[in-house]
């Protein structure tokens, strides 16, 4: 395929250039099937980009339809370019995350850069000012020799592209192990806030009306990167550098600005953006929606390089570029706009009634297929899977210090503080920041009112690994605690599958039982999915990630007393909700201090999860601060609420399983003594197991007889990963 | 009372500017970088921080050359007060309304975080509501706030009282730890810190709140 792009010449279609397309045989004899003859050059380009596993979905769709997906807060679920669900007073919030795994692991900085840049195209091509951005970063190994310059290229991509366009980033994840030496994931998510009623959608209506090309010039950048994205990666992978997009953050910020304007003016029908596939995914999704056929004149593109060909053009994946079908009386208000914002408008073609994607170019036809066909009659595969065998029982586990044991984790990139990444994003631009990264969810007021929106996102890979069931519904889980711990009543997810090579049943298994987990999870606890992505085939050279569903969650906090928002202080007692068992099964602990990752995930309760997070919620007023209990148990969550709260805490148990365990549907909480008595009572009636742990005053954190200098604790946590990387 | 807060392509803190204009009690309008005249009777321009024409040469150079450059310059000739904040500070350094230059952060990196200041001198319309030798915190947000300028113009700035903030830690390598300054006529006001970002204890401080209070005390008509 590279050395078409130079040619000129349009070569012949062989089964080694379908195969080079990312096409199997049978692929191609359904393609012969529906046109009923050989494809031209561009068309098998328009294939390939449609039918690879990144656009089409087709070996997880049969999984994906059985997430639940509605809810009486749900305006638009998945299908979409993100989800929007209502959060009152006629507003709504829409959000999605989607991976940029395969071109940030060639190209950091611009793969991470334009991962972000694509996820806010998503949020404001639905007419929603994005308002709140977070991230989802695995890498391999500290020790690994590329992991270095990955963190280093993916965390300024990030921060250069939202830190311009002017979006703040409030949360993240951000982890490290050695499966993902050969695949980093770099997972964006975005959210932006509409008027309910002005939720602006794909689909095309009307024949004869212009469809109209906006923003950025088509270049050759990204070329065929969807197909990339949708294959193992060998020892060839710097030839891929090609493939990968240059982001223009200048350019998106304009083109938010002149689409919001223009969606304002009422001179848009439908409205799609130019990700993955470009112009060809666009104009099909537009086509497909409205049941109607597109004509496109691609002399009428505008191009920043000379002698582009059809093909070229078609399966580009420019940047910053926008699709529209716009009101025909409206044109000149429509370019006016553009204008202002000095970006391309140019007309590229028509709706047109019969069901046809015809591209025109030199006066010549260079494709045309059904339209319907190309959206519709995808190959979609129910993949040969094998469940997860059950994971033998657990070797013991040795004793050790508790500070011993903590320090070990503050040591670790994987749980030490995470400034030297978050302070390179601006989390405060826009001016309605609450809480910004390093506290769990992130919360952005929504402006002009009292409300706020919390947001986080979360998955533990290694649960996720020896249980997919339970690593999925922990997934869930863990991101609608980390809303509760802010005061939030949990609204939606939305879901960004990362995995390895579907064609692999033990691959295919633990896709499938991580959506089980995953729907049984949001359906118990009423946060449906609204949006997501699928990023497959994260293997290289037959070794794959661990599967890693990534959870983005939205909750929303309807005025500033419901939120839990203050620090712990001197004197306040420290609560424990939830009940202990010591499971440290595939725990942080485990892993960090003793190399082993062997045992089972510990096992999610949803009615216990559900209860005692209504608990918190419903006691909100009480609570001074609150973290949900994840990985590194309750001696990480109460050292991180010292930490913040600049105030020692004594807690008066030092056995590794209560204080490293990673129990699910656990808080802690900081309150005065009568507020904790309050809550005793409460939580009596409601039967959720709740005990005083600790006090919070002095200046050493105490697990029993073993204690440390906070100070001394923060300084290790707080330099672990500017030592590490900086 | 009457403000404007000047629009260029790439600005990203235009709105929040002016909502804490507004919140001071100024009527506050828009203007876009095109225009090349501000409107009449205004007191007060703000020139916000972002990345106005996206940055790619030198932070805010192309501004210093956009139509409503000319007219900014002519306000601050003409006695009128000017503040600019981040890539404002950074634009009114390219038009020459002040001396000086941000480089690149020492670091080589983004820096948004809270950080501690000193406000160095409470003679001005911007800093009156301060004392001198306060200590407040404001967040920066910045890849280019290395404040420069050659030894004479530093020990101008000293002599004649125009450093308006220092960082009690710098945390870019800025010149003398030069976190604002104020023009000869100290009515136009450069600095790297985000006051916008502090004027509402909701968002986890409030010393910005100050700095805009002062500016509407002193611009009142009497």
């Amino acid at each position: 395929m590279r050395g078409t792009i130079a040619d000129m010449q349009e070569p012949a279609i062989t089964p080694e250039l379908v195969a080079a397309h990312g096409l199997k045989p049978d692929e191609y004899d359904r393609i012969l099937e529906i046109i009923g003859r050989e494809p031209t050059f561009t068309e098998l380009g328009i294939f390939s980009a449609m039918w690879n596993e990144h656009c089409s979905y087709k070996s997880s769709k049969k999984w994906l339809r059985t997430l639940p997906t509605e809810g009486p807060q749900v305006i638009c679920g998945p299908g979409e370019n993100a989800g929007v669900v209502d959060i009152g007073d006629g507003q709504a919030v829409v959000f999605k995350m989607e991976s940029h795994n395969h071109p940030s692991y060639i190209e950091p900085y611009q793969g991470a850069a334009t991962g972000v840049g694509g996820i806010l195209r998503d949020v404001f091509t639905m007419g929603a000012r994005p308002v709140a951005a977070m991230n989802a970063l695995s890498f391999g190994e500290v020790g690994h020799p590329k992991t270095r310059s990955l963190v280093h290229g993916v965390v300024e991509g990030i921060g250069g592209y939202g830190n311009c366009f002017g979006v703040p980033t409030v949360a993240g994840e951000i982890r490290f192990h050695p499966a993902y030496n050969g695949n980093c994931l770099v997972n964006a998510f975005a959210a932006g806030i509409a008027d309910a009623d002005a939720i602006f959608y794909s689909a095309a209506s009307g024949v004869g009306m212009p469809v109209v090309y906006l923003g950025a010039k088509t270049g050759r950048d990204g070329v065929g990167g969807a197909t990339m994205a949708s294959a193992e990666f060998d020892e060839t992978i710097e030839e891929k550098r090609p493939t990968v997009q240059v982001g223009d953050p200048f350019t998106e910020k304009r083109l938010l600005e002149a689409c919001l304007e223009l969606m304002a003016s009422g001179a848009v029908i439908s409205i799609q953006d130019m990700g993955a596939a470009g112009l060809t995914c666009s104009a099909v999704e537009m086509g497909d929606k409205g049941n109607l056929g597109i004509r496109l004149e691609l002399d009428r593109v505008p191009v920043r390089e000379a002698a582009m060909t059809a093909y070229e053009m078609m399966l580009s994946e420019s940047q910053e570029r926008m699709l529209m079908v716009l009101r025909p009386e409206k044109e000149a208000e429509a370019k006016a706009i553009f204008d202002k914002w000095d970006l391309d408008f140019a007309i590229v073609g028509e709706t047109i009634a019969e069901d046809r994607f015809l591209i025109l170019h030199h006066n010549e036809t260079k494709a045309d297929l059904p339209l319907s066909k190309l959206a519709s009659s995808a190959p979609e595969y129910d993949r040969p899977w094998t469940a997860t065998e059950p994971v033998a029982e657990m070797e013991p586990v040795p004793g050790i210090d508790p500070i011993d044991g903590l320090k070990a984790l503050l040591a670790s990139p994987n749980y030490a503080a995470k400034n030297w990444v978050t302070d390179q994003y601006d989390s405060m631009v826009m001016a309605d920041t609450l809480r910004g990264p390093g506290l769990g969810a992130g919360v952005v007021r929504v402006h002009g009112t009292d409300k706020s929106l919390a947001f986080t996102s979360d998955v533990t890979p290694r649960y996720v690994k020896a249980n997919p069931l339970e690593g999925g519904r922990q997934a869930v889980a863990e991101a609608w605690r980390n809303l509760v711990a802010t005061g939030a009543l949990p609204l939606a997810a939305t879901d960004n599958l990362n995995f390895g090579n579907p064609e692999k049943p033990e691959i295919m298994g633990q896709f499938v039982g991580a959506i089980k987990g995953i729907g049984e999870a949001c359906r118990a606890l009423d946060m449906p999915i609204v949006s997501g992505n699928v990023s497959l085939y994260n293997e290289t050279d037959g070794q794959a990630i661990l599967p890693t569903p990534t959870i983005g969650a939205v909750g929303l906090i309807e005025s500033p007393e419901k939120m839990i928002g203050g620090t712990a202080q001197s004197g306040m007692m420290l609560l424990l909700v939830g009940e202990t068992q010591g499971h440290l099964g595939c725990s942080a602990l485990l892993w960090e201090v003793f190399g082993r990752s062997d045992g089972d995930a510990p096992p999610v309760d949803l009615e216990a999860e559900k209860r005692n997070g209504t608990f918190i919620r419903d006691n909100a007023q009480y609570i001074a601060a609150c973290s949900d209990i994840s990985d590194g148990g309750l001696a990480l969550a109460a050292f991180e609420m010292a930490a913040a709260a600049g105030v020692g805490l004594r807690v008066e148990n030092d056995d590794s399983a209560f204080l490293f365990g990673e129990d699910q549907a656990r808080y802690i909480v900081a309150c005065g003594y009568d507020a904790a008595e309050w809550l005793m009572i409460e939580a009596g009636k409601a039967s959720v197991p709740v005990a005083t742990v600790g006090q919070f005053g002095g200046d050493t954190l105490r697990f029993g007889r073993s204690e440390a200098p906070l100070g001394e604790l923060v300084d290790l946590w707080r330099g672990t990963f500017a030592g590490t990387f900086g | 009372m009457k403000a404007a807060v000047i629009v260029f392509p790439g600005s990203n803190c235009d709105r929040d500017l002016a909502v804490a204009f507004r919140a001071a009690g100024f009527e506050t309008q828009m203007v876009w970088h095109k225009e090349t005249d501000l409107p009449a009777g205004l007191d007060l321009v703000g020139v916000p921080g972002g990345f106005s024409y996206g940055d790619y040469l030198r932070c805010g150079a192309i501004a210093a050359q956009s139509p409503v450059a000319a007219a900014l310059r002519a306000f601050a000739d003409r006695g009128g007060h000017v503040i600019g904040i981040c890539n404002g500070f950074q634009i009114l350094t390219e038009t020459r309304i002040l001396p000086g230059a941000l480089l690149q952060n020492a670091g080589i990196k983004y820096i948004c975080r809270q950080v501690g200041l000193r406000v160095e001198t409470a003679d001005s319309a911007f800093t009156g509501g301060y004392a001198a030798g306060q200590e407040i915190t404001l967040p920066i947000a910045h890849h280019e706030g290395n404040y420069t300028a050659d030894p004479e113009t530093l020990a101008r700035l000293r002599g004649e009282d125009r450093i308006a903030f220092r960082y009690l830690d710098t945390p870019n390598g800025a010149a003398d730890d030069i976190a604002g300054i104020l023009s000869e006529n100290r009515r136009v006001l450069g600095m790297m810190p985000h006051p916008e970002r502090a004027a509402d204890p909701a968002l986890g401080g409030s010393d910005g709140a100050a700095l805009f209070a002062s500016l509407a005390g002193l611009l009142a008509p009497a």
